[in-house]
């Protein structure tokens, strides 16, 4: 099956060869179908995105660190969100919070990351010359393109964006008597995810069918870098869970528009007793959490990855236990679809599902401790080179740590019943999902920067950009830790209302304070983003003296990739340092028959075969300079 | 003004970057180290990470123990005794880890930063090592997870015979608390029948709900178990009662429950926090609109004796407003009458 399609692509690579490529502008960089530009529009866009997320988070952490600053300043942008006093609104308030969980779960976290490096690195690692479907490929871009302008357009209609939280639980996402949000807002915000759904549906089934279809010759599941498989695992996951949002969404559409009772039942609103009866909101929160908590794995998932292939790569050591990573990722994604309900154990649900949920939830941690063990031993006695991409791997590690922990926590219904819904748990998903998966992504960024733009970023940059928002992710969202454990609720606009709330006013300032400026960080990184884009220094072909096969291309790999034929592998992608090999890396590229000193006893008897498959390979040559000729 | 000196300070901001990555590369040209695989860099972040292990975990333990007072809220009731025991175990377990793992994952980028001269060791795998590791914490978190299945069903239990009603309605955006009188079982309610006078929609054909009464105040026993019976009515509600760790959501159209067993009465709690004006709160902590940060309740829990008391002196709904039951049937409103009388 590859080796066919290897076959013909190499032919049709063939036949294009000598006439120039007529790519214009439009074809180039807006309505391209080549993945590698189809991911760097997923990356601007989810920089664009994040940048967005980060100011409305300013904006409400500036109310929550400086309840009584005057926001008038603000009123050029906010306009009437500003009260006549001055202050910020509070049903603007919750819109914030709201569009900026939104924001960054999907927009930044799922499309930024997985769309960014599923597209970039399936083809360039597995040695494809693109994706299964480019055209597909490119819908994919352009659907959550459409997705991201409602979602924006709806920052700045008259009754606000969605207010309902990032989860939009009816009947609160239902009733547009409930909060001015659930009007208009709410529809834009369903529009919206739905284009969104399609975009990553899109995506996803080409990502799979990729990985499954178009891997070189030699290029085993065994032989895949471990982002390979996170992005498939990926792909997998956001598969099955996305429709399922997709069916929540529909039936609140349903409830919002048709007069159904999916989720309504026994409302008495606005001095009005609606007619609905028999529905349940609790069903709309198993259908969103069947998405949401994969969801977390989604955009956790591919960072892992990343980080894998970074560290293992600056370590100058294999990856350690590159199986037992596997089948832990294998584990988290079976597991992703069991534990939903540990985000409901106060939901009113049935207490005899909860204790389900809690058995299964503590289950999913081990996979996860395993892979902490085994970054852990992968720096172990390794050769450590601190690039930024190196630096922001092992911050993402140690944010899964504290936030993994912390969910051991949450995972327990009886400890969840005092911190459900309060800062403890704004604390814990910051950290695993919100900052981990971040890191993921910049270490992605800085990582690969030299395959996309053919030059680098400066790494000196890299390192402040690196420990200011090291320091400043932990300066922010450590001391929610302790107002959580005190029970502030999260989606409050003042703390002043309650006596057990009335403290922590400077703790509060100082985490605004400290966000501000690990905001501020990012534009060192922004300035350095563009700024190598066009006059970095230019790279070498592999930089990192790393294994895979993206470094095999061009310095700027045209559409196809390989300019001739798609280079073969014979080795798994962790050969750094191997004993009595002349460099400490060994490409995948090269033949175990080709390094005899260093091969291991297993890998002394695969050369064999390897001989047998070089010599067909030879025979392909052969064949086809002559038709050439 | 303030747009102003934003820009300004941006401007200053991108300045300065830039200035310092000109700098900065002339120098490393000049110096040649941009072709070296590491450079002098590499030993600065190496330390670093030793720097920042020793700063966080130094600032991590005073400002725990510091605020150790105030971010843990006194407990009150009888379960919420076994919650925090259970939280404070995990804490301890999950705080080795983080520890132990900690100082590790920040030590090794010193202890092995790039040397010329060192070969990494080339380990890839080692099935003992991961056996270990999954099994160990499958262990641990056994007995964490069984001790919170204890708990958990302990505390979902039905609730004691015995127990004191109470219902919680959640509106937009308040909380209205109804007592089932001396008979100690609520009314039945109606949704449809809510109205300005009638905030929980009792239903008054239900002879049980002739003797229920508001409060104010969620008044409540010390030592006895209480129900709470909670409801909403527009949207989704969650009722948390920090200092009784009790949480439950309000949902609609599905009526939810929560018992527990305050052990200290308001007073005590005054003498032992030293406030004089200590009170027990309800909060909402499921968004639920404009309000969601305003739904405040108090919980005043006394002794037994002072419960029982203060039962007595409530009046009933229809005697404080005698018009909710002109409607009723005959049979009824006798009875309705009688209790009137009796109150008066
Ligand atoms: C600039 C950095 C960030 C800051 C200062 C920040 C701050 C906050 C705060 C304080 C809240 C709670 C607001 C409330 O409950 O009233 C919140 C909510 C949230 N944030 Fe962030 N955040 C940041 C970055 C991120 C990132 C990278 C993610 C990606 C996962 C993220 C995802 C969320 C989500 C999902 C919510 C919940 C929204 C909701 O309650 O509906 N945030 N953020
Ligand atoms: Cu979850
Ligand atoms: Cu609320």
């Amino acid at each position: 099956m590859a080796t066919a399609s290897v076959a013909s692509h190499s032919d049709a690579a063939h036949d294009h060869h000598d006439h120039e490529h007529h790519d214009n502008f439009i074809t180039k960089y807006i309505f391209s179908t080549d993945h590698k530009m189809i991911g760097k529009q997923f990356l601007v866009t989810g920089i664009f995105w994040a940048i967005i997320g980060g100011l409305l988070s300013l904006i409400f952490r500036l109310q929550l660190g400086f309840p009584d600053m005057s926001l008038e300043w603000l009123r050029p942008i906010l306009g009437g969100w500003i009260t006549p006093d001055g202050a910020l609104d509070p049903e603007f308030y919750l819109a914030l919070v709201t569009m900026h969980g939104t924001i960054m779960v999907f927009f930044v976290l799922t499309a930024g990351l997985s769309g960014t490096f599923s597209n970039f690195l399936i083809p360039l690692q597995i040695g494809a010359r693109d994706m299964a479907s480019g055209f597909m490929n490119m819908l994919s871009y352009w659907f959550f393109f459409v997705s991201g302008v409602i979602m924006f357009i709806s920052l700045f209609i008259e009754t606000g964006p969605a207010g309902g939280g990032w989860v939009v639980y009816p009947p609160l996402s239902a009733l547009e008597q409930a909060i001015p949000g659930s009007g208009l807002g709410m529809t834009l915000w369903l529009i919206a995810m739905t284009f969104f759904i399609a975009s990553s549906l899109l995506g996803g089934i080409n990502y799979i069918t990729t990985v499954i279809n178009l891997r070189t010759k030699g290029m085993s599941f065994s032989r895949l870098p471990l982002t390979i498989w996170a992005f498939f695992l990926t792909a997998v996951i956001g598969l099955l869970s996305f429709p399922v949002l997709f069916s929540a969404a529909l039936l609140l559409v349903f409830d919002r528009s048709f007069g159904t009772s999916f989720y309504l039942s026994d409302i008495y609103i606005g001095g009005e007793a609606l007619p609905n009866t028999g529905g349940s909101p609790v069903l709309y929160q198993h259908l969103f959490w069947f998405l949401g908590h994969p969801e977390v794995y989604i955009v956790l998932l591919p960072a892992l990855g990343i980080t894998s292939e970074v560290i293992a790569t600056n370590a100058r050591k294999p990856i350690f236990g590159y199986k037992a990573m596997i089948i832990s990722m294998l584990g988290i994604t079976i597991l992703s679809f069991v534990v939903w309900a540990h985000h409901m154990f106060v939901s009113g649900m049935n207490p005899f599902l909860g204790s389900i949920f809690m058995f299964l939830t503590l289950i999913i941690a081990i996979p996860s401790a395993v892979k902490v063990f085994n970054y852990l031993t992968t720096l172990w006695r390794g050769n450590l080179i601190f690039t930024p991409g190196m630096l922001f791997s092992i911050g993402l590690v140690s944010f899964f740590i504290s936030g993994g922990l912390t969910g051991i926590f949450l995972g327990n219904s009886a400890i969840d019943i005092q911190l459900h819904d309060t800062y403890f748990v704004v604390a814990h998903f910051h950290l695993v999902m919100g900052s981990a998966s971040f890191f993921g992504l910049m270490a992605g960024v800085y990582h690969w920067f030299p395959k996309m733009f053919g030059r680098m970023m400066d790494a000196r940059l890299g390192y402040i950009h690196f420990w200011a928002t090291f320091i400043g992710v932990y300066l922010v969202f450590f001391p929610m830790h302790y107002i959580g454990i005190a029970g502030f609720p999260r989606r409050y606009y003042s703390w002043t209302g309650f006596e057990f709330t009335n403290m922590y006013t400077d703790l509060n300032l100082f985490v605004s304070v400290a966000a501000i400026l690990t905001f501020a960080a990012q534009l060192i990184f922004l300035f350095n983003f563009f700024y190598s884009m066009y006059k970095g220094r230019v790279a070498t072909l592999n930089p990192w003296r790393s294994n895979t096969l993206e470094w095999t291309t061009p310095l700027h790999p045209q559409h196809g990739n390989w300019p001739g034929e798609i280079p073969s592998v014979y080795r798994w992608p962790y050969d750094y340092s191997k004993p009595g090999a002349a460099e400490d890396y060994i490409p995948q590229t090269v033949p175990l028959s080709a390094t005899p000193e260093s091969n291991l006893p297993h890998e002394q008897e695969l050369v064999k075969l390897e001989k047998e498959i070089i010599a067909d390979e030879e025979a392909v040559l052969v064949a086809n300079e002559s038709t050439n000729s | 003004m303030y747009g102003f000196l934003i820009a300004v300070g941006t401007l200053l901001l991108l300045s300065i970057i830039w200035m310092v990555y000109r700098i900065q590369t002339l120098v490393s040209v000049v110096k040649g180290s941009d072709k070296k695989i590491a450079s002098g860099s590499n030993k600065i972040n190496a330390l670093m990470f030793v720097f920042f292990l020793i700063g966080a975990t130094i600032l991590m333990f005073w400002y725990s123990i510091k605020e150790f007072d105030n971010y843990q809220l006194p407990i009150a009731s009888e379960h919420g005794v076994i919650t925090d025991q259970l939280f404070w175990v995990t804490m301890a377990v999950t705080g080795v880890v983080f520890i132990i793992t900690h100082i590790l994952l920040f030590w090794f980028p010193y202890k092995y930063q790039w040397k010329e001269d060192r070969v990494a060791t080339f380990y890839p795998d080692n099935n003992k090592l991961e056996v270990l590791w999954t099994i160990v914490p499958a262990i641990v978190l056994t007995f964490l997870v069984i001790g919170g299945w204890r708990a958990w069903s302990d505390i979902t239990a039905p609730a004691p015979e015995n127990s004191h009603v109470v219902e919680i309605l959640g509106y937009q955006f308040a909380w209205e608390v109804r007592y089932p009188g001396m008979d100690n079982t609520l009314g039945e309610h109606d949704y449809r029948l809510t109205s300005a006078t009638n905030v929980s929609g009792v239903d008054f054909t239900d002879k049980n709900s002739l003797d229920d009464f508001m409060s104010p105040v969620v008044v409540i026993p010390k030592g006895e178990p209480v129900l709470f019976k909670i409801r909403a009515r527009d949207v989704l509600h969650s009722v948390f009662a920090p200092h009784m760790r009790l949480k439950m959501d309000a949902v609609p159209g599905m009526p939810t429950r929560f018992w527990f067993t305050p052990t200290k009465t308001t007073e005590e709690m005054r003498r032992e926090t030293g406030n004089d004006e200590f009170v027990y709160e309800i909060a909402c902590t499921e968004i639920c609109g404009r309000g969601h940060n305003a739904m405040r309740k108090e919980i005043r829990v006394v002794e037994p004796d002072e419960f029982r008391k203060w039962m007595s002196e409530q009046k009933p709904y229809i005697v404080n407003n005698p018009s909710l039951v002109e409607g009723l049937p005959a049979d009824l409103k006798e009875l309705a009458e009688i209790t009137i009388s009796e109150h008066k």
